[in-house]
């Protein structure tokens, strides 16, 4: 115990706290001073509250150490270079380490804990919409300064954006660990960049789950004003929790870019670049310069409800449609953020188990861009009902329709991959062919609602709930375990168990299609998104039933799969070798992957997924690769 | 060759499956609530299109995945790998051109079904509407009738001026398909053709608060004669309303108060009006109120200054009313016994 309380990240919890009280204080010591009431309903006024977050958010990141480098230097003192090993076990990935594989780690173990959240949260709504009427959320109830739809309002919303903040971390935790080592690269372009990016997604998930006592918010993660402007204080958490996530998404997709661009083996031309890290650079090229529009539509939201500045208030010339314009300009590009890297495990893993080259390597890395761009063309498809200039409905039903055919290009390359492949189905490989059919789902329930007129039914409804869970279960969740499967070995020297990666998956993915067709079919019919009660008339009874009992086996999957995950660290099979025989770099060296990553330096000197062409390396070290771990 | 061709009759074979079994689920011919308005015949043909689509192109992926994965599995002790090829330029190119060719295609279908939406006929009749925390008004300016159900007549487009009086709401009938946000500041139109009598709801799809789930209001579509029933009926008792009581219980309607207050003794977001005057109301500090004139004109001026115990923190805005309309309220509030 004593051990926890002197890491880095109690350190940083203890100094989040003090800097909390020293912000809170410091308006209320004002608001004292110019005779202005000093509480409300939460304690604290909500300025005191929004100062407190704020100084919280830097008080945690000088305290905890990840920016100390940084002072350092500024105080013309040197620091060591690269990665010292003053920890082991547990403690190195609970204190700041500059190491990408740490960081990785840490990135994903964090996102493990706030899907589980997340989940959990999805699981309390979805037990009380198991049947029509009010069961525990009444409106009797009381936590949090909240009755029961008002709690169901900010479980609901909180699920969103926890889910969103989880699936930001655990992409960045795969191309941490991965990107690098695929590269040949020694770590990433600028560590303490990337210490710093994960260091301040932490106190980032505190103020989100902080919004919870704080009396919560009503507003979904949308945060469409003037609901968000009428919210209680804890839509301001919400909003500077979401500001600091994004700020860890733009530095951490800065630094992958630059990794990407300089730190290249020998001979890895563009067109040589393993296919994940293609997926890489078009997810941070959307991370890095869309990311900033979410913040600032929250921004000005905040001070309208700070300082009275009307943005989005009719009545002082502003406009809440603005708003929408400017949060989709995000909002939506993000879901390419989240989709792509998966797309990516996809590409990278499929050739693998199919022993086969990935088909149209150029097509399918070419399209990841295309969707990167053609995805920041597309925004107001959300806004179809919204009352916006009508005309320019039109045009962006074609824009989003053209998403449809970069994406049509991996599924048809995909196909042609595992055609007359030796096909073996080792759990990673379950979940890719999963995420394939699940994305696939995805896919093609989104041309509806592109086009303007169908749309006008399916939005708000639990259509789009479905189809939306469809593409990021697809484009992230499957993907993301494939991955996790499939590198465990890489980070551990040990694999995950087989049989209970396989009750995950066939546990999951029957019940996750009972759980998006049913929503889909009842969207259909009339059960609109972000209710907390349906009308019993409707007859929805039985398929919210359905849907719930679907929801609780997804969540025992995920414990399942969370129990192997954190039991095999010690106790799994041994595996140190080239487990899947594959022909990646990181696969030629044991595992698991030394400090420094490799001894020596390797040149490319074939294409990536040879399969099946006797004698073809992709790799070739400088002498024979040997690790001192050994 | 072979496998080509039995993928082929495969793929036909599932597409026709998967599109029949839609249709059985009730999700393809038709999205399923009965066809209401002329708006949404063409948006369910789109729909149905768009349904023949995905059972195709589902097939079209779905198929050859399984084939492989059956076919094309590794045998056991089989130490070979696959076949050599790494791609295809000309597959790569059809399967880029043919999709771009589908999709404009479909986006025309799309324009064309809006547009169909959109049409306008300039004798449709005009209703106001208020959206605002959590109920629907409806005015019949023509007629000088406020209510809280929605009356229109069958094959008779309208034309709904919609309005809002505090954050965005969205007017949304499933039956007729079309939705449409209401932002507060400008008015929105609305325009929908009812093609079949029946009573349907309208159900706020834009997420408004806490009561968002309960914010529906009773849409009726009556025959032409039935309408000019309805409308007779609802002015004689607009005008037998004269009196301080009904011109009362038109202002509640009016100004959405019976979205959290019920009429009935039901608890709602806000204390229900059954026999609520005269009587001692507990406040959330702790000290009772009797429920008299000046109460209840503080309680509409200025609603947080004394909360009632049980209720989560007042979410009721300030309510400008005139000395004699607080004084009708009242009045209708006392028959509430």
């Amino acid at each position: 115990m004593k051990k926890f309380f002197s890491t880095a990240l109690a350190r940083g919890l203890v100094w989040q706290l003090i800097g909390t009280l020293v912000g809170a204080g410091l308006v209320t010591g004002i608001r004292a001073m110019m005779g202005l009431s000093i509480t409300d309903t939460f304690f604290f006024t909500e300025p005191a509250w929004v100062l407190g977050a704020f100084f919280g958010v830097l008080f945690f990141l000088a305290g905890n150490g990840s920016v100390s480098d940084w002072f350092k230097w500024s105080r013309g003192i040197d620091t060591p270079e690269h990665h010292e090993d003053h920890y082991t076990g547990w403690e190195k990935y609970l204190n700041v380490s500059l190491d990408h594989k740490v960081i990785g780690i840490q990135y994903t173990v964090t996102a493990l804990l706030l899907i589980s959240i997340g989940g959990l949260f999805a699981l309390i709504f979805r037990t009380e919409l198991a049947q029509s009427q009010l069961q525990f959320l009444t409106v009797d109830m009381k936590l949090f300064g909240q009755n029961g739809p008002q709690l169901y309002n900010t479980l609901m919303s909180l699920h969103g954006m926890i889910m969103i903040v989880s699936i930001l971390l655990g992409i960045a935790g795969i191309i941490n660990y991965v990107v690098p080592l695929l590269l040949g690269a020694q770590d990433m372009a600028f560590p303490r960049l990337n210490a710093f990016s994960f260091w301040i997604a932490v106190p980032a998930a505190v103020l989100l789950l902080m919004s919870l006592v704080l009396g919560g918010f009503d507003t979904g993660w949308t945060g469409y004003p003037p609901l968000s402007v009428r919210a209680p204080v804890g839509v301001q958490m919400f909003f500077l929790g979401v500001a600091a996530a994004g700020w860890s998404s733009i530095l951490g997709a800065l630094n992958v870019i630059a990794t990407i661009i300089r730190m290249r083996s020998k001979g890895m031309t563009a067109m040589r670049m393993p296919i994940f890290v293609w997926a890489a650079v078009a997810t941070s090229i959307i991370a890095l310069t869309a990311t900033q529009l979410i913040g600032l539509s929250f921004q000005l939201v905040m001070f309208q409800r700070l300082f009275g500045m009307g943005f989005f208030d009719p009545a002082k010339g502003g406009n809440p449609v603005l708003f929408q314009h400017l949060f989709w300009f995000y909002s939506h590009p993000a879901v390419y953020v989240f989709v792509l890297p998966g797309l990516g495990v996809i590409s990278e893993l499929l050739p693998v188990f199919a022993r086969k080259p990935l088909f149209g390597y150029r097509w399918i890395a070419m399209s990841s861009m295309g969707i990167a761009l053609v995805g920041f063309l597309v925004w107001a498809h959300h806004m179809f009902t919204s009352g916006m200039n009508e005309y320019l409905r039109v045009p962006f039903m074609y824009s989003t329709l053209l998403v449809a055919i970069p994406t049509g290009v991996k599924f048809f390359s995909w196909v042609a991959t595992i055609w007359k492949g030796k096909l073996t189905y080792p759990t990673p490989m379950l979940f890719v062919l999963g995420a394939i059919v699940v994305f696939l789902l995805g896919g093609l329930t989104g041309p509806p609602n592109a086009t303007v007129s169908v749309d006008l039914h399916l939005h708000d409804t639990y259509f789009i709930v479905g189809h939306f869970h469809d593409t990021i279960f697809g484009g992230f969740v499957f993907p993301f375990f494939a991955a996790l499967y499939y590198w465990f070995p890489k980070a551990t020297g040990r694999r995950m168990n087989e049989t209970l990666g396989k009750i995950h998956f066939w546990l999951m993915t029957p019940s996750f299609f009972v759980l998006t067709f049913g929503m889909m079919q009842i969207g259909l019919l009339g059960m609109r998104r972000r209710i907390v009660d349906y009308d019993p008339a409707l007859g929805f009874d039985s398929t919210h039933l359905v849907l719930t009992i679907a929801g609780y086996l997804i969540g025992l999957s995920v414990l399942i799969f969370i129990y192997n995950f954190f039991n095999s660290i010690k106790n799994g099979e041994k595996a140190e070798g080239n487990v899947w025989n594959s022909r990646s770099p990181e696969w030629q060296v044991p595992s698991p992957m030394p400090v420094h990553n490799y001894d020596q330096p390797f040149e490319v000197v074939g294409e990536p997924y040879d399969y099946g062409l006797p004698g073809s390396k992709y790799v070739e070290f400088s002498s024979p690769a040997k690790s001192k771990h050994k | 060759m072979g496998h080509f061709i039995i993928v082929g009759i495969l793929v036909v074979v599932m597409a026709i499956l998967t599109y029949v079994g839609l249709d059985a689920a009730g999700v393809a011919t038709q999205m399923h609530p009965i066809e209401a308005s002329l708006q949404s015949v063409s948006i369910d043909w789109l729909w149905n299109w768009e349904i023949m689509a995905i059972s195709f192109l589902f097939a079209l992926i779905v198929v050859p995945m399984a084939y492989s994965m059956i076919v094309f599995r590794r045998k056991k002790g089989d130490p070979s790998e696959g076949e050599h090829f790494e791609g295809n330029t000309t597959l790569e190119i059809v399967w880029t051109v043919i999709p771009l060719f589908a999709v404009l295609a479909l986006a025309y279908m799309g324009s064309y079904s809006l547009g169909e939406t959109r049409r306008v006929d300039p004798n449709a009749i005009v209703i106001k509407v208020k959206a605002q925390q959590f109920a629907w008004t409806f005015e019949y300016p023509e007629y000088g009738i406020v209510s809280n159900e929605l009356h229109l007549p069958v094959d008779q487009q309208v034309v709904l001026k919609m309005e809002s009086a505090d954050v965005i709401h969205s007017f949304w009938v499933p039956e007729f398909r079309v939705k449409q946000d209401i932002v507060p500041g400008p008015l929105t139109d609305y325009r929908i053709t009812p093609i079949l009598v029946g009573d349907y709801k309208v159900r706020c799809a834009e997420l408004c608060g806490a009561s968002h789930a309960y914010m529906e209001n009773n849409v009726i579509v009556d025959t032409k004669a039935d309408y000019d029933a309805w409308i007779a009926e609802q002015r004689a008792i607009a005008l037998a309303n004269q009196t301080p009581e009904g011109q009362g219980k038109l202002l509640t309607v009016k100004n959405g108060c019976i979205g959290c207050h019920s009429v009935d003794g039901a608890k709602m977001t806000g204390p229900t009006w059954l026999g609520l005057f005269g009587s001692n109301a507990e406040l959330a500090d702790g000290t009772t109120v009797v429920s008299d004139e000046a109460y209840i004109t503080e309680s509409i001026l200025d609603p947080k200054a004394k909360e009632v115990a049980g209720f989560s923190p007042t979410t009721m805005p300030p309510y400008t009313l005139s000395e004699v309309e607080i004084a009708n309220i009242i009045a209708y509030l006392k028959t509430l016994k």
